[in-house]
């Protein structure tokens, strides 16, 4: 495994640029001092213990929490809500509304991003592996299902930039693996991608760079996920 | 302690003490009301202190929402800055058309010197903060004794603890808004606190004028004993030295006690800020921050 | 049909259709789960009753202090439905969703204080005939005067009821806080909806003052609400 420091593909502009981000909750420093450039077109993987910064992290790019200090840009602008466009977050919480059916609640946030078609919700619906005609309130749906449409509320408005906190959090096996796979195919159509997960065994196929998050810094970044970090729990081999 | 800080209170001391003087001894007994009424110098400097703690409050809380964004600081102080303008403009050529032109004008052009000042001097957000928390809690405690000293003037003087006098009960209402505004300040979460009590402010200040207008309409309709001899009561030129020299007392005590309380959360912040520095640089306690 | 086909072009929303779908979505929510109006109007209906018995005057004092008992409970109900109404948006962390979209938040405060407007005069429709039920009441002035009064001053407590309850959910204990704060402020506004909801009742005066002054209410804090929405929201 190659170990780099800063990952610009030659000459193009860093889809997302961190410098000197640091964030307190009161006394604690969840972020301290955070300054990297991640280059667009790539699947980042976020890794690291709970309390590491990976959700703050994650939050503050979205524009969901301000920095204390420093400055976060977006496809080189510091004004996040003028990008919000281009930006899709998927949250650790399923943000969606219980008491709706999957085609109504994309429709909703389909027209916070002023589109108005059915098939363009029922696209992403059907692209996460779901069927656009259930009827089915989201409050109903198993753990897997919910991960799905809270992925296909995110990608909706095909944004160039995405977000995920712990998507694969409570998922089976099979639906992990297809929405990884999907991730990967957008990678490969041009998105930026940061996934923060606890599951890098999932997302290892397409992933394109890790970055190991410790006590709120950036511990390490290398190109796909070290072998330790794949699979914390597997058994070594006995040594014949 | 810094030298300044305590000739500052023996001053402060000195003044209160003067004016207590000036109001029980100097001060002539009032024809009809008697010794009782010597507690107005001590209510109206009060209220007096109060206001313009409150209108104070308002004017950290803008500067809190604007000061970061350029635009809207330069549109606020223009706008006060216009204000003042006017309020000059009244003030010397509106006297002519009506007697209040002086005074409205006045009271105009000092909101707007206030403003200005003010966000000379507290230029930042923590600042700005700690500026309008510091004259809540004390323009807190100068309108509670307003509250208590109106009672306990009214009972003896017209037999009655309360009535709804337009000014007094505006005091109550002002009371209790800004009442709210500690308790909100008290149990928001985190670094909101500063944000969410800016808006009340707001609201607040937004409040009083229509707070005013709706108690004293009320009154014509239901009239009441006034308890404050009434709006155009004058008052006796021989009593004219108590009231300003407890006006200058009060207003010098809530300077102090105004600035002691802000470098109280100056200090608070810097602690905090203390805290979180060790915390950001500090490598040596992760063992403890790895099980949070 | 492929990704290529059906690609989505994301822009700004406009600020009417934000409010639009936002209230329809509230509307459909709220029709499904029919939790809040059911236990809400249970809840006025209680509330109706016990101040009948509380307060049992005759058909002439009723005249005077109806004014009084019908807007303190008007207001009892209000809170209680206030608070529903953004516990909804915090479930699953929704509200992340709106922030991180391009839509204004104006549009969110104005739609939640209109779906908050329409579900306060539900209430006050189902509680007015029981309330001239239990105190014979029966207006000398004009019933159109009592509706502008009831519209006006419904719209000057949601408005800020609304406000308050975004303020409140990011405080610790979010459901006294909601009336603690909201209380004081519409102490104006409560005044003179009472004041003129009772000269109306007994026909001794013009309630035009009032009507002014609630309007004047409205206006004002409508203004601030909408500036300081978008502060508030984004607060964390």
């Amino acid at each position: 495994m190659s170990q780099i420091s800063t990952s610009d593909a030659a000459g193009a502009e860093p889809a997302v640029a961190l410098s000197e981000v640091v964030r307190h909750f009161g006394r604690f420093a969840a972020l301290r001092g955070i300054t990297a450039d991640f280059a667009p077109s790539q699947l980042y993987v976020i890794l690291g213990d709970n309390g590491a910064g990976k959700s703050t992290l994650l939050r503050i790019v979205a524009g969901l929490l301000q920095p204390s200090r420093g400055t976060v840009s977006i496809f080189n602008s510091k004004d996040l809500r003028s990008v919000a466009t281009r930006v899709g977050y998927m949250g650790h919480a399923p943000l969606l509304y219980d008491e709706l059916d999957a085609m109504e609640n994309l429709r909703y946030f389909a027209g916070l991003y002023g589109i108005h078609s059915d098939d363009i919700c029922a696209d992403a619906i059907r692209r996460v592996g779901l069927d656009p005609e259930l009827t089915r309130r989201v409050g109903q749906y198993s753990q897997g299902m919910r991960q799905r449409i809270s992925l296909a509320r995110a990608i909706l408005h095909d944004p160039e930039l995405l977000l995920l906190d712990e998507p694969f959090s409570n998922v089976d096996v099979t639906s992990a693996r297809e929405m990884a796979s999907l991730l990967g195919r957008m990678r490969d159509a041009g998105k930026t991608i940061f996934v923060v997960t606890h599951q890098a065994m999932v997302v290892e196929p397409v992933a394109d760079e890790s970055v190991l998050m410790v006590s709120g810094r950036i511990a390490a970044r290398e190109r796909g996920i070290p072998a330790h970090l794949v699979n914390p729990f597997a058994v070594r081999e006995v040594q014949r | 302690m810094k030298p300044t800080y305590v000739i500052a209170s023996l001053v402060t001391f000195a003044l209160l003490s003067y004016g207590l003087y000036q109001g029980l001894v100097v001060a002539p007994t009032e024809a009809t009301m008697g010794d009782v009424q010597r507690i107005f110098y001590y209510h109206l400097p009060s209220a007096w202190v109060a206001f313009t703690l409150f209108f104070l409050n308002f004017v950290g809380s803008l500067l809190f929402l604007v000061v970061k964004k350029d635009a809207a600081d330069k549109f606020a102080a223009g706008v006060f800055a216009v204000l003042g303008v006017i309020g000059l403009g009244i003030s010397i050529f509106g006297r002519s058309y009506t007697e209040f032109a002086s005074s409205i004008g006045g009271t105009l052009l000092m909101c707007a010197i206030a403003y200005l000042v003010i966000r000379h001097f507290f230029h930042s957000q923590p600042q700005a903060d700690a500026f309008a928390a510091s004259t809540a809690e004390v323009g807190v405690v100068f309108c509670t004794v307003v509250l208590l000293t109106g009672p306990l003037w009214a009972r003896p003087v017209w037999g009655i603890w309360w009535t709804w006098d337009a000014r007094l009960t505006s005091t109550l209402v002002l009371w209790l808004i800004y009442v709210s505004y500690l308790i909100l300040r008290k149990f928001a979460t985190g670094g909101q606190t500063p944000t969410l009590a800016a808006a009340l402010s707001i609201f607040g200040f937004a409040d009083v004028p229509i707070v005013y207008l709706s108690i004293r309409y009320f009154r014509t309709q239901h009239p009441q004993p006034v308890i404050n001899g009434g709006e155009g009561s004058g008052i006796d030129s021989h009593m004219w030295a108590a009231v300003l020299w407890n006006l200058l007392a009060f207003t010098v005590f809530a300077i102090m006690l105004v600035t002691t309380r802000y470098k109280l959360a100056q200090a608070e912040r810097r602690i905090e800020e203390a805290f979180a520095t060790r915390d950001l640089e500090d490598d040596s306690h992760l063992i403890s921050r790895s099980t949070r | 049909m492929s990704a290529t086909a059906a690609r989505a072009v994301a822009r700004e929303p406009g600020l009417l259709a934000v409010t639009r779908a936002s209230l329809a979505k509230d509307l459909r929510m709220e029709w499904r789960s029919k939790d809040a109006i059911n236990s809400m109007l249970f809840f006025s209906l209680l509330v109706v009753v016990i101040f009948s018995f509380a307060f049992e005057p005759t058909a002439e004092e009723s005249r005077r202090i109806a004014g009084g008992l019908i807007w303190v409970a008007f207001l009892f109900a209000t809170v209680v439905a206030l608070n529903q109404t953004w516990a909804r948006e915090l479930r699953n962390q929704v509200l992340d969703a709106y922030r991180t979209s391009p839509a204004p938040p104006a549009a969110l405060f104005i739609s939640k204080a209109v779906g908050n407007f329409l579900f306060v005069c539900v209430l006050e429709a189902v509680m007015t005939p029981l309330f001239i039920i239990f105190y014979n009441l029966r207006s000398i002035g004009p019933v159109y005067e009592l509706v502008i009064v009831a519209l006006l001053a419904t719209w000057a407590l949601v408005v800020n009821g609304t406000f308050f309850g975004a303020l409140s959910i990011r405080t610790r204990n979010r459901e006294i806080m909601l009336p603690l704060i909201l209380f004081p402020i519409s102490i104006p506004a409560l005044i003179a909806m009472v004041d003129a909801t009772t000269q109306i009742f007994t026909g001794e005066s013009s309630p035009r003052f009032w009507m002014q002054l609630l309007a004047v209410y409205d206006l004002v804090f409508t203004l601030v609400s909408l500036s300081l929405f978008e502060s508030v929201l984004n607060a964390e």
